[in-house]
């Protein structure tokens, strides 16, 4: 779950890292009047990505009119995928460094990796690729933590002091609240030799979710369809897309490999949805959920059953078939676990003969869908 | 990793549903298992086979190879930790959803003891003729027959539908190893390359992808130097970037772990990239001349 820099830089200060002042308003009125507090204000959009800047979202103003202006100008404009409703004013601080700190997952130490470098300003990718002898690449023991003497002789030249003890209360913060990724660009010195946070992003790890649910409400949620809600709340994996081919596949590979069969046999998915693991008995749901889209014209339904039992998922499905009565073409292709029972079960109530292969399945369903008749 | 059928198997979370149902497959299919832990159980049976408070204490018991875990997420850590302390080397985690910096405490921990990992969120492993631990259907002969093809996964049911196409192309299965849909994994694409490259039953092998990460691209490294036959197929081709399918592994960022960029690191290696799974039989086919 991401969350905005307004949602993250409190996470910051609860670990002792400085952060400028500032707050979060939704209109320009109340920009300009906490620009009105503030003296010389940065005006930020809040929304879960990056690039901002490079989108006209934040603005650099030097008076309460200023931030008028520049507020009344980004709130409304779509950054990425998203809409700017709020902002984030805050004062201006005089930059003496800017820096690059993070801590986050790493797939190939299977630990938390430390990332310093005192060039700051600039994407991650672009330190690595212009300063990698002014990166610092860390990998820390979750089971002892970091320390400040882990950092000795390790910063890079031009590092300037205090950074072993920041880089603590970061990952301090990182472990306190199950980040993912916990990343200060920039960090700055200022002028007067203080280390401040002028931006943060916290990813929260999905899994984490449970034991950190004072978090949640303060996270971005997903950017949901109103059939990818109702799936959330059923606690379907479910995306929608905007082909015609109706896609029911059980687990996250198989259906993954599922639309990438559509694809690749001149169709087009209409939606990803898995009801495989733990949500294998949800199958009337699914349908409805697949269904309710009505841009679709055929439907594919592809079981290998390991976990979760092809019987158990064919029946959720033929029920809901049964409730709905669709007027799709229906091609199914089902093995593994339960699978005698789930064709016969497919044969005597559709009178219909399930694919041996999935590519033959997967055909017809595409030829189905653009008009075409099965063969 | 691949585990032998005169390895004796513990099943922490023995009692609960999921636990009970594959045991009882696991046992029925020829899989050595030894008895089951749950600490509020100690001492009783389930199943006729012997229940211990923790896996160091069926440890100090018996010898015990392989632990396998049906544990809810939040319990991961503790039972992972405690079947490290009791000295067994091969753990299998099924479990989905584990917090990550619970699963990479398990990951230092076990290192240093020498423990192998499988998992987490993973569907287990199948030596067909011999055992299986984890919820794979080992028991469909469609599906598992014997043979000589090594298939690694990250997904069960992708790997399911693989063996599967593998079997109706004439060939059997020597090993399957999945190895979960997680970001952070105890045994990587590489891992099992490298152990089914010292298979002596295998002959040719089935890499299944999918979409994130970059295992795929570590294990081409690996591939360049293998002598057996390698086909491969990825599944996400048409997985917008973005978005989490399903698996919090499978997850394009940018152009890290994209489709594109592991067809060409498996095609730089040598390694056949099907565009759909049932390619994969038939170029190891051609490739191993039958």
């Amino acid at each position: 779950m991401n969350f905005e820099e307004h949602a993250g830089k409190p996470l910051l200060r609860a670990a002792g890292i400085e952060t400028p002042p500032g707050e979060v308003v939704t209109t320009a009125d109340a920009a300009k009047a906490v620009a009105a507090n503030l003296g010389p204000c940065v005006v930020k959009a809040q929304v879960p990505t990056g690039k901002r800047g490079k989108a006209g979202g934040i603005a650099v103003v030097g008076t309460a009119d200023e931030a008028h202006e520049a507020a009344a100008r980004i709130l409304g404009m779509t950054i990425g995928e998203f809409k700017v409703e709020k902002l984030l004013v805050e004062g201006q601080v005089p930059i003496a460094t800017e820096l690059y700190a993070a801590i986050l997952n790493d797939p190939e130490s299977k630990g938390p990796l430390l990332l310093f470098s005192p060039e700051g300003g600039m994407d991650i990718e672009e330190i690595a690729e212009n300063h990698p002898d002014k990166l610092l690449r860390h990998p820390i023991d979750i089971r002892n933590g970091l320390k400040e003497a882990d950092l000795d002789g390790k910063l890079p030249a031009g590092t300037p002091d205090g950074i072993a003890a920041l880089m603590v209360k970061l990952y301090n913060a990182y472990r306190t609240n199950d980040a993912e990724l916990l990343e200060i660009n920039p960090l700055v010195v200022t002028a007067d030799g203080t280390l401040m946070a002028l931006d943060c992003k916290f990813t929260l790890e999905d899994s984490s979710i449970p034991r950190q649910a004072e978090l949640v409400p303060h996270g971005t949620p997903d950017k949901l369809s109103g059939l990818e809600a109702r799936a959330k709340e059923l606690d379907l994996k479910f995306f929608e897309f905007e082909g015609n081919v109706g896609v029911l596949a059980n687990g996250a590979g198989l259906t993954m490999t599922t639309m990438d069969a559509v694809r690749h046999y001149g169709g087009a998915p209409a939606n990803f949805l898995e009801i495989g693991g733990e949500s294998y008995t949800k199958g009337t749901e699914a349908l409805k959920l697949v269904l309710a889209n009505p841009g679709v014209k055929s439907l594919l339904v592809n079981f290998c059953g390991a976990f979760a039992r092809c019987d158990v998922m064919t029946d959720g499905i033929l029920k809901a078939w049964a409730e709905l009565k669709p007027d799709i073409p229906v091609f199914w292709t089902i093995h593994g676990t339960g699978e005698e029972e789930a064709q016969a079960m497919v044969r005597d109530q559709l009178r219909l003969e399930p694919f041996d292969l999935m590519d033959d399945a997967v055909k017809a369903a595409v030829a189905a869908a653009s008009g075409e008749a099965a063969q | 990793m691949i585990v032998r059928g005169n390895e004796t198997v513990l099943v922490q979370g023995i009692t609960g549903k999921q636990g009970t149902f594959w045991a009882e497959r696991m046992r029925e299919y020829g899989t050595k298992i030894i008895g089951g832990v749950n600490p509020k159980k100690a001492g009783t049976e389930h199943l006729g086979l012997p229940v211990w408070g923790s896996a160091s204490d069926a440890a100090k018991d018996t010898q015990i190879d392989v632990s396998v875990l049906f544990i809810p997420p939040m319990g991961v850590k503790a039972a992972a930790l405690d079947a490290i302390a009791g000295g067994i080397k091969k753990l299998v985690i099924m479990t989905e959803h584990v917090p990550v910096q619970d699963v990479m405490h398990v990951m230092a921990e076990a290192k240093e003891a020498g423990t192998k990992i499988i998992g987490p969120n993973t569907a287990g492993i199948v030596t067909p003729g011999e055992c299986f631990v984890g919820f794979m259907p080992a028991f469909n002969p469609l599906v598992f027959k014997p043979g000589n093809i090594g298939v690694i996964s990250r997904s069960g049911s992708l790997g399911t539908l693989l063996c599967l196409n593998v079997v109706q192309a004439g060939m059997g299965i020597s090993a399957f190893v999945g190895i979960g849909g997680d970001p952070i994994i105890g045994t990587t694409t590489t891992d099992a390359l490298k152990a089914l490259d010292a298979d002596e039953k295998t002959i040719g092998i089935a890499l299944v992808g999918e979409i994130g990460g970059s295992m795929e691209e570590d294990a081409a490294d690996y591939a360049k130097g293998m002598s057996k036959p390698i086909a491969s197929f990825i599944a996400g081709a048409a997985s917008p970037p973005g978005k989490k399918m399903g698996h919090a592994g499978a997850i394009v960022m940018g152009n890290k772990g994209s489709y594109a960029g592991k067809k060409a690191a498996l095609e730089a290696a040598g390694v056949t990239v099907c565009a759909t799974p049932s390619g994969v039989p038939e170029v190891l086919k051609e490739k191993l001349g039958l």
